[in-house]
């Protein structure tokens, strides 16, 4: 069986995939005018502190100005990862088979 | 599972640092070992630490309606144990603190603790447990990884529950935060151990000398291994 892992990790993700599509069409479905769904957890937990009337004692030094800018960190950060996974299993491939 | 800046108030920030800088500086001191006796595990090193760059930079949606980030902590832990983890673990927060305003400078400590120490030191004793268990490989990958992703987040929990108890106490505080972060988690942490079992399956098939040196499994069951991959 040399591929029943790579299937099984596929079928996982599918049946992720397919679980977030019939949830999002249920939630958007509910959602109020001007609601917007699928915030990050970081943030939920925030603002159920802050609901009790916590005011937060400091602030991050820079925040990036914008969604977009935020997006351009996190995708280079998952770059950066990537480079360096492909090359080195890249590497260990390319020996393998010239050895 | 980032608390974020200026989110715990004094002393807890404070204890968290306490807490996680001796394990840094013990996987600092590891880590430097490592490289200088064995130069050929740098590669895998950069690589589990890639893990964490990767995974931690993805939001996914998950079944609560919220988006929440895998950690890729587990398959550090499974290599170089759970300090050196945590220092990889460390890189990260500070790169996303730093450009990202995502967990905070002051928060650092609690986050360190949470996704550096907690989810790799249960990785780590589950891979240790499930091997001497004898049980498949690829399983005990799997489990290691997704219950330390898990386990990151509960911890994150209690964290907040901790310093935020409000009037009806400690449980209840966890609870509403359980809810927030560990609900959110589960699928996400399905995937994150497969994902890692999978790229566990290419090192074996790629740098099996690596493991053996690592002495993370015998020469005997990466054969076993590899031979039901060919």
């Amino acid at each position: 069986m040399k591929y029943t892992l790579e299937i099984a990790v596929a079928a996982i993700i599918i049946i992720f995939a397919a679980v977030f599509l019939v949830q999002n069409a249920a939630i958007q479905a509910n959602l109020g005018e001007g609601e917007e769904a699928w915030g990050g957890a970081d943030g939920g937990a925030a603002e159920l502190i802050e609901s009790s009337g916590y005011e937060p004692w400091t602030k991050p030094l820079w925040e990036p100005p914008s969604g977009e800018i935020e997006s351009l960190f996190f995708s280079l950060q998952a770059a950066i990862g990537a480079i360096i996974i492909g090359y080195f299993f890249g590497y260990w491939r390319g020996s393998r088979k010239t050895a | 599972m980032h608390i974020m800046e200026g989110f715990l108030p004094s002393p807890w920030w404070e204890i968290w640092f306490a807490v996680s800088i001796p394990f840094i500086l013990i996987g600092l001191y590891q880590m430097n070992r490592l490289v200088k006796e064995n130069r050929e595990t740098l590669p895998l090193l950069a690589v589990a630490g890639a893990f964490v760059f990767v995974l931690s930079s993805l939001k996914l949606p998950s079944v609560t309606g919220s988006c929440s980030h895998p950690t890729g902590t587990g398959l550090g832990a499974i290599l170089f144990g759970p300090f050196i983890a945590s220092v990889l673990g460390l890189i990260v927060l500070i790169y996303q603190a730093l450009f990202l305003a995502h967990g905070g400078l002051t928060t650092l400590g609690a986050n360190v603790f949470s996704m550096g120490i907690a989810g790799p030191v249960v990785a780590y004793l589950i891979y240790k447990a499930g091997t001497k268990a004898g049980i498949n490989t690829y399983v005990t990958v799997f489990l290691a990884a997704a219950l330390a992703d898990l386990f990151t987040y509960v911890v994150t929990s209690v964290q907040l529950a901790l310093a935020f108890p409000g009037e009806a106490g400690f449980f209840t505080a966890f609870q509403a935060f359980a809810a927030i972060f560990a609900v959110t988690q589960v699928p996400l942490a399905i995937v994150e151990g497969a994902v890692i079992a999978l790229v566990f399956k290419y090192i074996v098939q790629l740098k099996p000398e690596i493991l053996t040196k690592l002495n993370l499994l015998s020469e005997k069951t990466i054969r076993t291994l590899q031979e039901a991959a060919a």
